[in-house]
């Protein structure tokens, strides 16, 4: 693996001063250290998304006049945009849903109510964010399901040997996180989904933390479901993604009904739309997903190998000087099994009140629970600190993040 | 920065550092427990009562300095306090009493403990709280 990095190293050097120029945010002078809870926005998102407004603000898929035809042609161009972007086999596994939460959902209300039924086992971990448990607890009680948890070990990263003890049962589904919002860990999701696959089950990956980083191929991983979020790979908030593999899709009832999901409707029953719109019903986010779409643009411009090499050398560079913080213990994994998220606490000061103080010096880091209490209260802390790097980030923002931790235990000291 | 130093003053830091009346209550007559829905943090208190008057209060539980402390402050003030007494302290009361400008993000942490006291007190005496 380290030949990879090295080899990404000596390509064309990274001018994070121009991406910064894309960035109004930043002439705000603060250092955002944040991205994994949700990102800055690019000029050029920003503009695609004022162009609709301004230019041909319409609705789509009805009116017959052109700017309507206008706006549903970019808002469908969206969609062929995540499909190369992910490799999906077509755009009709390509599902435009609010957020990973709404993705996840509708795959807990519409294949899980369908599937799961009583005594069934549905295998989740113990690192997953609220939004990859809640539904599936959810789907659970009402049909008296049961949920069980693939813990970490001391590293942070999933216990395989327990895994595959829990695939023996034969799980209905298995449901995790690509990347750990909290501890940064990149989960091998070819290596589970074809296990899972071999138990009999269905494979829903969140990949909220996952496909900006690091990327993700579909078919090559395999996996049933991918969920992502616009508002945390530089798009817009309000649009999401929700990849189905077709055949499951189809079989699938719809999650919400409305307008666009129908083919016909009559007094006593609905014919249902096909894929995709039988699972988009009412008028989407249009400026979202367009925005959504120069978003994708602008990171394969860059190019998310670059990316992820310019995340390793701050990820490295914060660790190093992190550790050299007496009290500061550090959680996940180590070097390249980590993606740009660093999660930290500081002995005798919690992490609301080191978010306050970085406050202080304009530096934002999430304080928290991350979404993630579960895997809170594995690692036995209340709360964690997590500063989390994107595109944009530079070492002199971690150098900040720094000055402030020092100021913060000064106060406490 | 003379700002931070403001903000977690002195007495705030002490009582973080030091928390008054921690610990569990043995023959506890109300035990109630509270989370931060936001952050996690966790605030319990054990009260004994004689009388209407809560004879005794102790906390325990984990957090930021502000709900700590807060905590720590909450249960001085309860000691031998009447449960009828108590039921009149609001949000303001707690506020004054911690003596800084908290943001509307720390709101919650620093009223955790007036959470604990209200569902957990109140409760027992039969009465629900909206908030």
């Amino acid at each position: 693996m380290s030949t990879l990095r090295s080899e990404i190293r000596t390509s064309a050097p990274y001018d994070v001063e121009a991406i910064r120029n894309d960035f109004p945010f930043f002439d705000t002078g603060i250092a955002y250290l944040d991205s994994a809870n949700t990102s800055q926005r690019p000029r050029q998102v920003l503009e695609a998304m004022e162009e609709y407004f301004t230019q041909y603000n319409s609705n789509i898929h009805r009116a017959v006049y052109r700017t309507s035809m206008q706006a549903t042609e970019r808002y469908d161009e969206t969609r062929r945009k995540v499909r190369e972007f992910i490799n999906a086999s077509s755009v009709k596994e390509i599902i435009f849903t609010r957020n990973v939460t709404d993705s996840i959902n509708l795959v807990a209300y519409s294949w899980g109510r369908q599937n799961v039924r009583e005594g069934d086992l549905i295998v989740l971990t113990v690192m997953e964010h609220h939004s990859n448990i809640v539904p599936w607890q959810i789907l659970a009680q009402e049909k008296g399901a049961r949920v069980a948890y693939v813990d970490i070990d001391d590293e942070g990263e999933l216990r395989l040997d327990q895994f595959h003890d829990l695939l023996e049962q034969g799980p209905k589904l298995v449901a995790f996180a690509h990347v750990s919002n909290t501890l940064g860990t990149i989960n091998p999701c070819r290596e589970l989904t074809a296990a899972a696959h071999a138990a009999g089950a269905i494979v829903l990956i969140d990949g909220a933390q996952g496909v900006q980083h690091v990327g993700v191929d579909v078919q090559e991983v395999g996996c049933d479901f991918y969920g992502f979020t616009g508002h945390k790979i530089l798009g817009p908030t309000g649009v999401g993604v929700l990849y189905g593999r077709r055949e499951l899709l189809q079989a699938m009832p719809p999650f919400l009904g409305g307008r666009d999901m129908i083919k016909a409707v009559f007094l006593d029953h609905t014919d249902y739309a096909g894929l995709p719109e039988k699972f988009e019903a009412g008028t989407p986010a249009i400026a979202e997903v367009i925005g959504l779409g120069a978003a994708i643009d602008y990171l394969r411009e860059v190019g998310l190998e670059a990316v992820r090499a310019h995340e390793l050398d701050l990820t490295e560079y914060a660790v190093e000087a992190l550790s050299e913080i007496e009290g500061l213990r550090i959680f996940g994994p180590p070097g390249l099994r980590r993606s740009g998220v660093v999660s930290f606490e500081i002995e005798g000061i919690h992490p609301h009140d080191l978010a306050t103080i970085l406050d202080r010096h304009d530096v934002c880091i999430r304080a928290g629970h991350n979404c993630a209490m579960p895997l809170m209260h594995r690692l036995d802390v209340p709360a964690t600190a997590r500063a989390s790097f994107f595109v944009y980030n530079t070492r002199e923002e971690i150098d900040r993040l720094l000055v402030g931790l020092h100021d913060a235990k000064r106060i406490f000291s | 920065m003379a700002l931070d130093d403001q903000f977690y003053r002195e007495y705030i830091l002490d009582h973080y550092k030091n928390p008054r009346n921690f610990g569990r209550l043995d023959g506890a007559d109300i035990s109630h427990e509270e989370y931060n829905p936001l952050c996690g943090d966790l605030v319990g208190m054990d009260f004994r009562m004689q009388d209407g008057v809560i004879e005794d209060v102790r906390f325990h539980g984990r957090g930021c300095a502000i709900s700590q402390a807060s905590a720590s402050l909450m249960t001085e003030r309860l000691k031998g306090m009447r449960v009828e007494d108590a039921r009149m302290i609001s949000k303001e009361d707690v506020l004054d009493e911690l003596g800084i400008e908290i943001s509307p993000a720390r709101l919650k942490c620093a009223l955790l403990s007036l959470k604990v006291l209200k569902v957990g007190a109140y409760g027992l005496a039969g009465e629900e709280d909206d908030d």
